[in-house]
C-alpha cells in the first residue's frame, strides 16, 4: 500500500519538461550528448537545453517585463581548468549563469566556486571594494580617483627622485587576463624596475624553471582532457578533487574506462579516495619516493632504452645516482614507505603505458622544489612517456590565468615570452612596442639593473626590512603595490606585518581590500583602489592545458571600479610614459570617460613578438570563433576535424585543436593549429607535433646534445638532431629563398625568436615539416642547477634532524634575486635549537574547494562562504589524544617563529601522525584576534579566520625563491 | 511520460559542492537554508564516499502523506512539490522526510519556523511559470524552459544525474557495468523502476 494521500486540490499539474521535450523529440543521441546528458534527462532534453536561452525563455514568458536579454560567453575566474559559463544579463544586470555544454573543456560542469560566479555581478549586499579610499588616522576614507591617482602618483615619482624606482615593488597578478598582465609588464618597465612579479612564483615558479630546463617549455605538456588517453595516472602533490575539481571529469572517466589511478600524498586526500593505490609519505621527501620508484623501473628493466637513447641526455648519469643511493631501505627511511607500496607504483606506471603523471604545489612549495619537478620529469623520461598523448607531465596551474600571467606576464626575471633581460631581448621588445632602445635603458638607473631580476613576492618583506648594505640594489623597498595579488599566500607574516608597517607606501589595486588592507597597525600611507572583475572586462585567458579562450565583458564595471588596464593609463599619464605605453593601441573611453587601450590591440601586439613560445598565432578573431564553434572540438583530442566556417568572422576552424594552445606558431594566417600534446614526434608540424628544445649547446662534454638519428618531428626534411634556425642555417640549407623578399628584409640577421616577419618559422615548419627550435634531447641532468641530479636535501625546517646530517639542505646565498638567502644556516640553527622537539609536527598547507588563493574573494561571495565559515587543522587523532583536543575545539598552533595562530581543530585520519595540514584560503584574523574593524566599511569579507602564512617559516627553493609552505613544523595546543 | 529521478554517483562525487552553489545561485536560496547538501562517509580514511542528497521526489513520499494542511503535490513528472500558501510551517514533513530534504528559514521561539522550503527540481511551484511569485517563492523554473535542475547540469564530475529515471538509469548502469562494481542497491526498484540487480534491466551484463 502507497503512504502517499492523492491530493485534490490542484486540479492543473504541470509538465513543462513533456512540452519542452515532446516539441524537439526524435534526436539521436552522440557520444557528446552523451557526455552531457549525464545531467540530462535524453538527447531531446539535452538539445533543448542548448536552445539559446532567450528562445526558450521568450516562448514561455508570460508577461514577462520587455528588457534586453543577452548571453555573454565568459571563463571561470578561480583556476585554470578554463570551464566556460553563459552569463545571461538582462538590462546590463547579470541574472543567471548556464552552463556550457559545448565547451570541450568541462562540459558544463563547474565545481562550488564555478557554480557561483554569478555573485560578481551582484551589488546588493556586495563586499567588494566600492570606491578609491585613503588611510587616514586610521580609519579608510573615500577619495576620488583623481585624489587618488595624484597623491599615489606624486608619492611614486618623488619615491623614484629621492631613491630609484627599484624603491618600489609591484605584484602584478595571476588573475590579469593575458593582456592587461603583458601591459602589467611593459607599464612597470617604463617605471624603470624589475622588482615586479606575480602569484606564479609561489605556485609553479619551481616547476616553469625545472620543466624548462629539461625540455624547452615550462610547462603542462599535455592536457585535461588527454588523461582521458592515459592508461595510467599517478597523482603526487595534487589534490585535483579540491584544486582542478573539473580536471576529476577527465580523470574519473579515464578511470571507469580502465586506468590505473595511484595518490601519493601525506594527506589521504579527495583525491586519494578515489585512487587505486594511495602512498602516504612524509611531506618533503619526494626525490627520495620518486627515484624510489625509478630504482625498481631500471632493477627491471622496465625503462624505455629506445627512447632514452634518441631523445635524453643523463639517464645514465641518474641511473648510477638512483641505483647507488635510492636503495629500497634509504627511500623507506627518508620517506617512510614500505619497499613493496614503492615498487607497486613503479610496476603500474610501467605496464600501463602511456601513463601520466600530475603535480601541484605538493612537490613545487619546497626549498628543493626545482629538483622535485626533475625528478617527477626524469621518471616520465625514462618510462618514455613524453611527447605521447596519455603520457606527458600534467603540471596542472593554480589561478586561472597563471599560466598566461608567467608566459607573458609581470615576472622579475624576464619580458614577456621568456625571453629573459639582455640587451637582445630588450632591443626585441622595444622593436614591438615602437619605442626607441636608448630611450627605454633611460627609463632605469643602470643598464645594469635593467637587466638584473627582480626581487620576488615571496622575499619582498626582506627588500624593505634586510640590512641596506646586504641587498643587491642601492635602496630598499619604499613602496608596495598589490595590484590583484593576496598577502595572506606568502610566508612569514610576521615579518611581512613589519615590513608593511615600514614602507613609505602601500597601494592596493583590487576588486576587493584584501588582507592587506587590514593587516598593517598604520595610521597613513594605504590606498585602496577598485579594480574591476574578469567579468568586466574582455580579453584571453591561458588555461592550463595552454589553449587560450576568450571572454567576452559580462557587464560593465561595478560601483566606481575601474579595467586594470585603465587604471595603468591613469598611472601613465601621471608618470609621463602613457604615449610610448600605449603607442600601438587604439584607446576607447569606458562609462566613467576614462581611457582605456582596445584589449584586441594589445593581443594583437603580443602576437607580433612572442615567437619563443607560439604566442603568435592567437588573433583575437581566430580565439573568438573558437569561442562561438566551441562544439565542433573534440573532447579527447580537442580538435576540430571537419570544415566550420564562422559565421562572423568568416574563418574555417577545421584542423584547429581548441583555444589554438600554445605554441601556436607563424603569424595567425599561417594557420598553425596549437600543440596539445608537446614534443611529439609522431605528428607533423602543422598537425601540433614537435620535439625536444636545442637550447643548452650541441654537446656537453663531448656527450651529444641532439637527438639522435631518425628522431624527428613526422615528416620533417632534416631526420636527425640539428641545433636552432636563424638566418644563417636557414641559407646554409638553401631554404632562404622560400622567404618572401619582405620575410628576407625583416629576417636579415636574425633568428626564429626575433625575425618579426615569421617567415623562418613558416618556412620551417610549413615547407619542411622541420622545428626551427632544434631537435635536441631532453635533460635528465640539468648542469647549471644546484643540483644537476636532483638530491634529496631535508627541509629547513626537518622533523629529522638525524637526517640533516645526511641530507643536508644547500649553502647560504649571498646575493640571490637581489637578496642574501639562508640554507644551511638555518636549517643548522633549527637543528641546534631543537626545533623539532619543540614544534615536533609537521605543518603542511593547501586548498579547499570552496575557495581560491587568498580567498577574499570567494570567502565575500555569501554562497561559498556558507560552505566554510571557519579555519581549522587537521591533526591526526592519536596527536589529538596526546594533546587532549576534541573535535572542532579551538586550538593554537604554533610555529619556531613564534607566532601563535587560533583555529579549529579537525581530528582526522586523514593527515597521519605527525602530520597537520591547514588551509590558506583564510585571512582577517590576527593572532587570535578578528580584524574585522580594520577593513574598510561593508568591505571585509563574510568569512574571515587565521591565515596559515602568519605562522609559516623562513625557506626558499635554491632556484626560483619558491617558498617553502608545503614543510614546516609546529606545535598544537588547546586554546 | 517521462519520471525525473536525481542518481548521485559515488564513486564520481568529489564533493566539490558545485551542485549545492549552482542551486543556491539559480534559486537565489538565503544563508541557511540547504536545498541541496553533500554527504560523506569514512571522511578521511579509505572507503570516503561522498553523495549529494536533496528532496528525492519519493516515488511514495512520506512528506505528502503526513502534511496536515495536504499542501504537496506531485506533477506528471514525478516531482514532489508544495504550496507555499497553503503551508503552515509545522515541520511534519522534516520528521518525516529521510533524507532531511524540508527546510525551514527560521528557528524561532514557539516553534515558529516559516514556510517550509525545499528542492523544486528547478520546477518551481503552483504559481504561474516564470512569473515573479513564483520565482520569490520557489525559485527558477528550468524544467518549463526544457533544461534540467542547475545542480545536475553543473556537477564538475557528472556524479549527480538529474532526468527521466529511465533514461539515467541506463547511463548509471553503463558505469556500473565498466566499472564491474556497485551491482546490487537497496530499493532501486522502488525509485528508480525495474530490477533492483542492475545487470537485470535491458543490456545489462549476466
Amino acid at each position: 500500500m502507497l503512504l502517499t494521500r492523492k491530493s485534490e486540490g490542484h486540479a492543473e499539474l504541470r509538465n513543462p519538461l513533456a512540452r519542452a521535450a515532446s516539441a524537439l523529440a526524435a534526436k539521436t543521441i552522440d557520444r557528446r550528448a552523451f557526455l552531457k546528458g549525464s545531467g540530462i534527462a535524453a538527447g531531446s532534453a539535452a538539445f533543448a537545453s542548448q536552445l539559446p536561452l532567450n528562445l526558450i525563455g521568450e516562448a514561455n514568458a508570460q508577461a514577462k517585463a520587455a528588457g534586453k536579454t543577452e548571453v555573454k560567453r565568459t571563463v571561470c575566474t578561480h583556476c585554470s581548468v578554463g570551464c566556460s559559463v553563459d552569463a545571461v544579463v538582462q538590462d546590463g544586470v547579470w541574472v543567471r549563469q548556464e552552463p556550457v555544454f559545448d565547451s570541450p573543456l568541462n562540459l558544463g560542469a563547474h565545481c562550488a566556486k564555478g557554480a557561483s560566479v554569478r555573485e560578481h555581478g551582484m551589488v546588493e549586499h556586495s563586499h567588494r571594494l566600492k570606491y578609491p579610499m585613503k588611510l587616514e588616522n586610521g580609519k579608510y576614507k573615500r577619495i576620488s580617483w583623481d585624489q587618488a591617482i595624484n597623491e599615489i602618483g606624486d608619492k611614486l615619482l618623488q619615491l623614484k627622485k629621492d631613491f630609484g624606482p627599484d624603491s618600489t615593488f609591484w605584484v602584478g597578478s595571476s588573475k590579469h587576463n593575458n593582456e592587461q598582465a603583458y601591459l602589467f609588464r611593459k607599464f612597470v618597465s617604463m617605471f624603470g624596475t624589475n622588482n615586479m612579479d606575480h602569484q606564479a612564483r609561489i605556485c609553479h615558479s619551481t616547476t616553469v624553471a625545472g620543466v624548462a630546463n629539461t625540455w624547452g617549455y615550462g610547462a603542462m605538456t599535455n592536457s585535461y582532457n588527454d588523461l582521458q588517453n592515459a592508461k595510467c595516472m599517478f597523482f603526487i602533490g595534487s589534490n585535483a578533487a579540491e584544486a582542478h575539481p573539473v580536471s576529476m571529469l577527465h580523470a574519473l572517466h579515464a578511470k571507469e574506462t580502465g586506468a590505473k589511478m595511484i595518490v601519493a600524498d601525506p594527506r589521504f586526500t579527495r583525491t586519494a579516495s578515489k585512487a587505486d593505490q594511495y602512498i602516504r609519505f612524509r611531506s618533503g621527501t619526494d626525490v627520495a619516493l620518486l627515484f624510489g620508484m625509478l630504482y625498481h623501473i631500471f632493477k627491471n628493466g622496465w625503462e624505455d632504452q629506445p627512447y632514452i637513447n634518441d631523445r635524453v641526455y643523463g639517464m645514465d648519469k641518474v641511473r648510477e645516482d638512483v641505483m647507488k643511493k635510492w636503495t629500497p631501505d634509504k627511500v623507506t627511511e627518508v620517506t617512510g614507505v614500505p619497499e613493496a607500496e614503492v615498487y607497486a607504483a613503479a610496476e603500474t606506471m610501467s605496464k600501463n603505458r602511456p601513463s601520466t603523471i600530475v603535480w601541484c604545489m605538493g612537490q613545487t612549495q619546497h626549498s628543493i622544489g626545482n629538483a622535485f619537478v626533475r625528478a617527477s620529469c626524469i621518471l616520465q623520461l625514462a618510462l618514455g612517456n613524453i611527447g605521447k598523448a596519455g603520457g606527458g607531465a600534467n603540471i596542472y596551474r593554480g589561478h586561472d590565468n597563471v599560466q598566461g600571467a608567467t608566459d607573458i606576464g609581470p615576472n622579475p626575471d624576464s619580458l614577456p615570452g621568456y625571453y629573459g633581460l639582455a640587451a637582445g631581448a630588450w632591443k626585441h621588445w622595444c622593436r614591438v612596442w615602437g619605442v626607441d632602445y636608448e630611450w627605454m635603458k633611460a627609463r632605469f638607473p643602470s643598464q645594469t639593473m635593467m637587466e638584473k631580476s627582480g626581487m620576488t613576492v615571496s622575499r619582498w618583506i626582506d627588500g624593505v626590512l634586510e640590512k641596506n648594505e646586504l641587498i643587491d640594489q642601492d635602496s630598499n623597498l619604499r613602496a608596495i603595490i598589490y595590484w590583484g595579488h593576496a598577502p595572506n599566500s606568502q610566508s612569514r607574516g610576521l615579518e611581512m606585518k613589519q615590513a608593511m608597517e615600514k614602507v613609505d607606501l602601500m597601494v592596493i589595486v583590487d576588486p576587493y581590500p584584501t588582507a592587506a588592507s587590514a593587516m598593517p597597525d598604520r595610521k597613513d600611507g594605504v590606498y585602496l583602489l577598485p579594480a574591476a572583475t574578469q567579468f568586466e572586462t574582455s580579453g584571453s585567458v591561458t588555461a592550463s592545458n595552454r589553449s587560450i579562450q576568450w571572454r567576452e565583458k559580462v557587464i560593465e564595471p561595478l560601483f566606481e571600479s575601474k579595467t586594470d588596464h585603465a587604471i595603468m593609463t591613469l598611472f601613465a599619464k601621471k608618470f609621463g610614459f602613457e604615449r610610448e605605453m600605449n603607442k600601438n593601441y587604439k584607446m576607447v573611453k569606458d562609462k566613467a570617460g576614462t581611457e582605456e587601450p582596445l584589449i584586441e590591440d594589445i593581443t594583437r601586439e603580443f602576437n607580433k613578438g612572442s615567437w619563443t613560445i607560439g604566442y603568435t598565432g592567437q588573433s583575437p578573431e581566430r580565439l573568438k570563433a573558437h569561442m562561438r564553434l566551441m562544439q565542433h572540438f573534440d573532447v579527447k583530442t580537442l580538435r576540430c576535424t571537419e570544415s566550420v566556417v564562422d559565421k562572423e568572422s568568416g574563418y574555417d576552424i577545421k584542423g584547429d585543436y581548441f583555444g589554438l594552445p600554445w605554441p601556436c606558431y607563424g603569424t595567425p594566417e599561417v594557420k598553425h593549429p596549437g600543440s596539445p600534446v608537446l614534443y611529439r614526434t609522431d605528428l607533423k608540424m602543422m598537425d601540433g607535433g614537435g620535439c625536444f628544445r636545442a637550447n643548452f649547446g650541441v654537446s656537453k662534454d663531448g656527450v651529444n646534445l641532439l637527438a639522435e638519428e631518425g628522431s624527428f618531428p613526422s615528416g620533417s626534411d632534416i631526420t636527425t638532431g640539428h641545433p636552432e634556425f636563424d638566418h644563417i642555417l636557414m641559407k646554409k640549407l638553401g631554404w632562404w629563398a622560400e622567404l618572401t623578399p619582405e620575410e628576407q628584409k625583416e629576417a636579415e640577421g636574425k633568428n626564429w625568436k626575433t625575425d618579426l616577419s615569421g617567415g623562418i618559422q613558416r618556412v620551417c615548419m610549413v615547407n619542411h615539416n622541420t622545428h626551427f627550435w632544434g631537435n635536441a634531447k631532453a635533460r635528465a641532468v640539468v648542469w647549471n642547477f644546484p643540483d644537476g641530479i636532483p638530491q634529496h636535501r631535508e627541509p629547513i625546517y626537518s622533523p629529522r634532524p638525524d637526517l640533516v646530517a645526511k641530507y643536508p639542505t644547500h649553502d647560504d646565498k649571498k646575493a640571490f634575486w637581489r637578496l642574501p638567502t639562508l640554507y644551511k644556516t638555518a636549517q643548522q640553527k633549527a637543528v641546534t635549537d631543537k626545533v623539532a622537539e619543540k614544534y615536533p609536527i609537521v605543518l603542511t598547507s593547501g586548498r579547499l574547494v570552496e575557495y581560491e588563493g587568498g580567498g577574499d574573494e570567494t570567502r565575500s561571495n555569501p554562497w561559498l562562504a556558507e560552505l566554510q565559515q571557519e579555519n581549522f587543522v587537521e591533526v591526526n587523532t592519536k596527536d589529538a589524544e596526546n594533546r587532549g583536543i576534541k573535535y572542532w575545539d579551538f586550538v593554537w598552533v604554533s610555529t619556531p617563529t613564534g607566532a601563535k595562530i587560533k583555529v579549529r581543530a579537525l581530528v582526522t585520519e586523514r593527515v597521519g601522525p605527525g602530520t597537520s595540514f591547514i588551509p590558506f584560503h583564510f585571512a582577517g584574523w590576527w593572532q587570535g584576534k578578528d580584524l574585522l574593524d580594520k577593513y574598510p566599511d561593508g568591505s571585509a569579507p563574510i568569512v574571515r579566520g587565521e591565515a596559515v602564512n602568519t605562522a609559516t617559516t623562513y625557506g626558499y627553493d635554491s632556484v626560483t625563491m619558491m617558498q617553502e609552505t608545503k614543510t614546516t613544523l609546529c606545535n598544537i595546543e588547546r586554546a | 511520460m517521462a519520471r525525473m529521478k536525481f542518481i548521485c554517483d559515488a564513486e564520481r562525487c568529489i564533493e566539490c559542492n558545485g551542485c549545492v552553489t549552482a542551486c543556491k545561485s539559480e534559486h537565489e536560496v538565503p544563508w541557511g537554508v540547504n536545498r541541496r547538501r553533500l554527504v560523506t562517509v569514512n571522511d578521511g580514511v579509505p572507503g570516503e564516499r561522498s553523495i549529494s542528497v536533496s528532496c528525492m521526489h519519493c516515488s511514495d513520499a512520506p512528506c505528502m502523506a503526513v502534511c496536515p494542511v495536504d499542501c504537496f503535490y506531485k506533477t506528471d513528472e514525478g516531482i514532489v512539490l508544495h504550496d507555499k500558501d497553503l503551508c503552515i510551517g509545522c515541520g511534519y514533513c522534516f520528521y518525516a522526510c529521510p533524507f532531511g530534504a524540508p527546510q525551514f528559514p527560521q528557528a524561532g521561539a514557539f516553534g515558529l519556523r516559516g514556510k517550509m522550503d525545499k528542492c523544486t527540481y528547478c520546477s518551481g511551484g503552483p504559481e504561474e511559470n516564470h512569473s515573479a511569485e513564483e520565482f520569490r517563492k520557489y525559485g527558477r523554473n528550468r524544467l518549463a524552459e526544457g533544461k534540467l535542475p542547475a545542480c545536475a547540469e553543473m556537477c564538475s564530475t557528472k556524479a549527480l544525474l538529474a532526468g527521466d529515471a529511465e533514461v539515467i538509469t541506463k547511463i548509471y548502469k553503463t558505469r556500473v557495468v565498466t566499472r564491474g562494481k556497485g551491482e546490487e542497491i537497496w530499493g532501486w526498484s522502488m525509485a528508480y523502476g525495474g530490477s533492483d540487480k542492475l545487470s537485470d534491466l535491458p543490456g545489462g551484463k549476466a
